[in-house]
């Protein structure tokens, strides 16, 4: 059996509320700590989909962060094909993981700098890890990540007001793709799209994941999405991770009451 | 009984440098007193414009270049500043953004009653108090200041604060989409309930069949500033007809979905824009049941429906 993709391992997040120290020692007002994630521990096999689910403030988008290593967690750890994120030093090799991990955000609006044409996004990866060094190279791969997200070549010279919402996260995915990527953290792709849209890109992160093999971490609100894309789905309330199961499993047989209220919350299109 | 609100023959244009732009196409519809109707599609298809027509919003470089929109029986600008809160009143998407970050809610609702129905400032807090509770919210958070609601809360204060003025009309433009699915559910049945408490008729604007379904009494199909399709949610769910319709209710993502490894069905492409309309059927580019005569003439809208492949056949 192959080792996974992603462990994670009992990740733990606080997050400090109390009043300024001065206030506290006038008012003697103990320390406030939130903890956004508790203990959280899952591993996703390669070339598979594990979905976190969860309403706002459960700590899915905290993961995402410490996972893809913008964030250090208070304690536990994440390992990512072999290399452990937070113990490794060795900034070689540390360098390697940042290149086999790739995240694509929420919104396509702020997470595309607005003042770079669509060439020059794609392209950054690419020269932050000196991927392809010559000009033609560049332009040659420029063109099949953006013929492998469904947009034309010509659309390189384009900024990204130019581009309505979904294909803007198109070029939010090629970017991501931009460094061949193993893994990918999805926070909300869609959620900031039209229901027809959401469908396109949703197809598009499949048929990625057949044709390049990837991994993703995918994180959603929405069950009816998370159906649609996980193998395996995790489900977190307030930072605690409740529910975990295969995906078949736990839409058949959901265990906890919560993951029943998310289910049943759902929308469905019938009469 | 006379309709609530008829809209006749609406055009709505917005002027560009190069060209008019045609937002809203011919749109007719009718609506009945405690009636709550959807209007579903994609960005761009017109569903905020029509809205925002209803309440005298359209500003230049858009104009209503024709058409009539009466309520009531009268037309709407003979309500002057009557409209907007008296007789309409309005949702938008984001609560934060449509509550004032300054002032307690209880205030902004108290001031909007006061306001609009001449009442005392002590009568007015008291409907406040009765608003809030009706929609939920334990009235001590009558101090409370917007920031300290989470979302769900802060649309239910902007359904106390439309309700405020007892209009007819409410119109909804995407109540929910800025809300997690799970609230998505009791905001959108609060919203039934009130309105249906009140005998108030509800406009729902949304891109989502699933929240169109759950809610509404009849929909309407908007595409690229047309009218696709109209009828009550029922039949339109059971038995679309327009292929957009189709293509909007077979991509929404539901739990019976077979397994991880299909696909879901798409309507490929996207929407065109106002400038580069397409010759025929506007949707023809992305239909899969394309005739030769979809690439070449308008379909009329008729029977309730705009497309080649229905006129002629019930006609």
């Amino acid at each position: 059996m192959t080792t996974p993709m992603v462990i994670c391992e009992h990740l733990t997040k606080r997050f400090d509320l109390s009043d300024p120290w001065l206030v506290r020692k006038l008012t003697g007002m103990p320390k406030r700590e939130l903890v956004a994630v508790d203990a959280v521990s899952f591993e996703i096999p390669r070339g598979k989909t594990y979905a976190l689910v969860g309403e706002s403030g459960s700590g899915k988008s905290t993961i995402a962060r410490m996972v893809v290593g913008l964030m250090r967690p208070d304690a536990g750890g994440v390992t990512i094909d072999g290399h452990n994120l937070n113990t490794s030093q060795d900034a070689v090799s540390l360098q390697a993981v940042r290149q086999t991990l790739q995240m694509v955000f929420q919104s396509p609006y702020s997470s595309l700098n607005p003042r770079w044409r669509v060439n020059d996004i794609l392209l950054e990866p690419i020269r932050a890890f000196d991927l392809i060094s010559d000009e033609q190279g560049q332009n040659r791969r420029v063109r099949e990540l953006l013929d492998q997200v469904g947009l034309s070549a010509s659309d390189a010279a384009k900024y990204p007001h130019e581009f309505s919402g979904g294909q803007r996260q198109r070029i939010s995915i090629a970017r991501g793709l931009a460094s061949n990527p193993a893994f990918m953290v999805c926070d909300e792709p869609t959620s900031a799209l039209d229901v027809s849209v959401q469908a396109q890109v949703l197809n598009l992160l499949k048929e990625l994941q057949r044709e390049l093999g990837l991994t993703y971490l995918f994180i959603s609100h929405d069950m009816a999405v998370v159906r649609v894309m996980a193998h395996h789905i995790g489900v977190l309330k307030h930072g605690r991770l409740i529910e975990a199961n295969a995906a078949e499993t736990l839409f058949r047989s959901p265990q906890d009451t919560y993951t029943k209220t998310l289910i049943d919350a759902t929308p469905k299109v019938m009469v | 009984m006379a309709p609530l609100l008829e809209i006749t023959d609406l055009n709505v244009v917005f002027q560009t440098r190069r060209k008019a732009l045609k937002a809203i196409d011919n749109l007719s519809v009718t609506m009945e007193p405690g009636e709550i109707l959807g209007f579903v599609g994609e960005s761009g298809a017109g569903k905020s414009v029509t809205g925002a027509a209803i309440m005298g919003l359209i500003d230049p470089p858009g104009y209503i270049a024709s058409g009539e929109i009466k309520l009531k029986g009268r037309p709407v600008a003979d309500y002057g500043t009557n409209l907007r809160g008296k007789e309409v009143g309005m949702i938008f998407q984001d609560p934060l953004t449509s509550l004032n970050p300054l002032r307690t809610v209880g205030d902004q609702l108290a001031e909007t009653i006061q306001h609009n129905l001449d009442l005392s400032l002590t009568e007015a807090r008291n409907k406040a108090v009765a608003g809030l509770r009706e929609v939920g919210i334990d009235p001590d958070r009558f101090n409370s200041y917007p920031h300290e609601f989470s979302g769900g809360m802060r649309q239910r204060v902007v359904i106390a604060l439309a309700l405020a003025a007892e209009p007819d009309l409410i119109i909804a433009d995407e109540p929910t989409t800025a809300l997690d699915v799970s609230i998505q559910a009791q905001v959108l049945d609060l919203l039934r309930a009130v309105c249906q408490k009140r005998s108030a008729s509800v406009i729902l604007i949304t891109h989502d069949m699933g929240v169109i379904s759950q809610t509404t009494d009849r929909v309407a199909v908007l595409y690229a500033g047309r009218m696709m399709e109209i009828g009550t949610t029922s039949d339109v769910i059971k038995q679309p007809r327009h292929p957009y319709t189709k293509g909007l209710i077979a991509s929404t993502p539901v739990l019976d979905h077979v397994s991880v490894d299909s696909t879901l069905p798409q309507i490929p492409g996207a929407m065109p824009s106002l400038d580069a309309l397409p010759p025929g059927c506007r949707f023809h580019p992305r239909c899969g049941d394309c005739k030769p005569q979809c690439r070449t003439t308008t379909p009329i809208f008729e029977n309730d429906i705009a497309c080649h492949l229905f006129t002629g056949a019930s006609a």
